[in-house]
């Protein structure tokens, strides 16, 4: 109870911009109100052919309720204030990596070799250093659930490096 | 008798009876395992139902919910970690029992209450869903966005966290619904010029994202928590004096999860809180809750299996998923051409019963599964996450990719993982993403059409009798939480 207490006055004797509430207060006002701009680039359907209301109305109305409740559960924090959350480990950001480097990797030379680097390079942050479970994780299981999925759906994974291998 | 007889096939069909033992299987080991569960699990099965008929497809998802859902228990006896969200009231007093040597007593327990509780809903179902189904004939245009609004405000006030929060979440979930064309204009609406969110975002992408993807990065910050595994000899059945001391609660629970299964929410998860409650409330030894209260285990199990078939009423009787994993079902109907309504139950009798049979038999497999296997399941929990989560990663990134072959899938998987990530850290729940972009079509498009019925009257709406019902009920579900919080004031 006590540390909970302490985490809670820790966080109102931060300045209000560096506050969990207003992070995300911000956020999704910032983005909501891209999106709201972006309704106004909608075409429009000429009266005619209008069935109801415009294609626009209802994504708007969306937003705007959205941006509404945002503001209410901002003004409530001021009330009760958020607990304030541990600060995020490395391996997290570590992972957040992975995925950068699994987009560029897919994007660029091959599907499945994003798979398995992605998964050596996880397996390896998290803490396994044994290279039979690397290979383990990184090779041979991403091979049977490519070779499953290929014959038991019949997919066809993306062109790249070793794919074509593979398939030619 | 007719549809004792249809419910009685899948017991006739060795597919249907393998299909069954193999969701019953796999629902468990996705229920044990912690951050997986019955609603990742059946999203990241979806593709591999192609193969199958849609009966069997139905069939495979079903028996994981029911068996996902019980699974959930294992853990949450044995580790005090529960398996799925639905198990988390489990730990209260299944761990400190089996603390005290009686792992084997309280996992019995659960099992039976799960049991029990997952057939008493499927009997809710056989006999509640042909009544609704039979209601929706009445419903229009404008009844069935009341309605829609209704689940939506249901999902808000009675789900976990904050009902502005699930509010929000839920707005969402609808706004991603209005990527790509709109169904009734072809205008583009959010693409930014990328041809793939023409036809939208697709809803397994999120599934996985908000769930899986997102579970792994929670998993990431929690490297150093250590598991402490209670021993467990065996699953004991329990004694004629524990059945004398729960049977009411079991029934009452059981009573409670169907009702809040029905209703548009987390299912099992808050099926599972009111239930232990309620157990307490009405127990002789309410001091004995949270110390290993045998009550208290059959209370919150009964419940949460009791939601599955509850939640499946709405699902089949209207297309209004009753919970995160029969949105993944109600998917699974509408890949395969099924188009849940009252016309299912007119033109599809024998698919229907079917499914019901298939819930009651994966009711019974859980049991032998649960009773005979629980301490080879349980052992599932030693793999560690460092090798376990990047083999679910390669599951889900081609999961994922195969329904619709694109790699853009695999980004906005990951996309819609980080933003789960931070939405679950700062108190914001995902289910009423996914129930939102599921309603989302249904929400527009009952909307812009009542419109037109109305010639743009929005007060018309105020003379049907059913949609101001629900308008009324949906005013009463948003003040609920506020009366709530100022008698807990008092």
């Amino acid at each position: 109870m006590n540390n909970v207490r302490n985490k809670k006055r820790a966080n109102k004797s931060l300045p209000f911009f560096f506050k969990d509430e207003f992070k995300v207060f911000f956020v999704i006002i910032f983005v909501s109100t891209i999106l709201l701009v972006t309704t106004f680039t909608f075409d429009k359907v000429p009266p005619i052919l209008n069935r109801g209301i415009q294609p626009a109305t209802f994504p708007k109305g969306l937003l705007v309720l959205i941006m509404f409740l945002t503001a209410v559960i901002y003004y409530l924090s001021f009330k009760n204030p958020w607990k304030k959350e541990k600060k995020l480990p490395k391996p997290f950001f570590l992972t957040i990596l992975s995925f950068i480097l699994f987009i560029i990797i897919s994007k660029t030379l091959d599907f499945f070799l994003a798979i398995s680097v992605l998964s050596i390079f996880v397996s390896y942050n998290w803490g396994e250093k044994r290279i039979f479970y690397l290979l383990l994780v990184g090779i041979l299981f991403p091979l049977v659930v490519f070779i499953f999925f290929e014959m038991i759906l019949g997919l066809r994974f993306p062109p790249g490096i070793i794919t074509n291998l593979y398939y030619y | 008798m007719d549809n004792l007889l249809l419910m009685m096939a899948p017991l006739f069909s060795s597919k249907l009876l393998i299909v069954l033992i193999f969701g019953t299987l796999f629902g468990l080991i996705l229920g044990v395992l912690p951050g997986l569960g019955p609603t990742t699990g059946g999203a990241l099965i979806l593709p591999f139902t192609m193969t199958l008929d849609p009966l069997s497809a139905i069939v495979l998802l079903t028996s994981i919910y029911c068996a996902g859902t019980y699974g959930g228990a294992i853990t949450a006896v044995l580790i005090n970690t529960p398996g799925t969200p639905a198990a988390a009231a489990t730990c209260l007093d299944g761990y400190p029992l089996a603390q005290k040597g009686e792992a084997g007593r309280a996992l019995g327990m659960a099992t039976v209450s799960s049991t029990v509780g997952g057939i008493f809903s499927v009997i809710v179902l056989v006999f509640f869903a042909p009544v609704l189904a039979q209601l929706a004939y009445e419903f229009g245009q404008p009844e069935y966005f009341a309605l829609a609004i209704f689940g939506l405000t249901m999902l808000a006030s009675i789900g976990e966290g904050s009902p502005i929060k699930n509010l929000i979440a839920g707005a969402f979930g609808i706004l991603i619904s209005t990527i790509g064309k709109d169904f009734m204009t072809s205008i583009d609406r959010f693409t930014y010029g990328i041809n793939e969110l023409s036809v939208g975002i697709g809803f397994i992408p999120v599934v996985v994202g908000l769930f899986a993807i997102s579970e792994m990065l929670t998993q990431s910050t929690l490297l150093d928590q250590v598991f402490k595994r209670v021993a467990l000899k065996a699953v004991k059945l329990p004694s004629l004096n524990d059945y004398k001391k729960t049977w009411k609660t079991i029934l009452r629970s059981s009573g409670i999860g169907s009702f809040i299964g029905v209703l548009p929410a987390e299912g099992g998860t808050v099926a599972s809180l009111i239930g232990y409650s309620e157990a307490k409330r009405f127990s002789k030894e309410p001091e004995e809750f949270g110390k290993g209260s045998i009550e208290g285990i059959a209370g919150a199990e009964a419940a949460n299996n009791a939601a599955t078939g509850g939640a499946m009423v709405p699902t089949l009787a209207l297309g209004i998923p009753g919970s995160a994993t029969t949105a993944v079902i109600l998917t699974g109907l509408i890949i395969h051409g099924v188009r849940p309504g009252p016309d299912l139950f007119r033109e599809q009798p024998d698919f229907l019963y079917g499914i019901f049979g298939a819930m009651l038999i994966a009711n019974v497999l859980f049991f032998i599964f649960g009773f005979f296997g629980a301490k080879l399941f349980a052992r599932i929990t030693l793999v560690p996450n460092k090798i376990l989560w990047p083999m679910i990663f390669a599951v889900s990134v081609c999961g994922t990719y195969s329904l619709s072959q694109s790699i853009i899938d695999v980004w906005i998987m990951l996309f819609f993982g980080v933003l789960g990530f931070f939405m679950r850290r700062f108190g914001f729940s995902v289910v009423p993403v996914i129930i939102g972009l599921i309603l989302g079509e249904l929400v527009e498009g009952t909307l812009r059409q009542s419109l037109v019925i109305f010639d743009g009257n929005w007060l018309m709406f105020l003379t049907r009798p059913i949609a101001l019902t629900f308008f009324i009920l949906s005013l009463i579900a948003l003040t609920f939480p506020l009366l709530r919080s100022k008698k807990q004031k008092k």
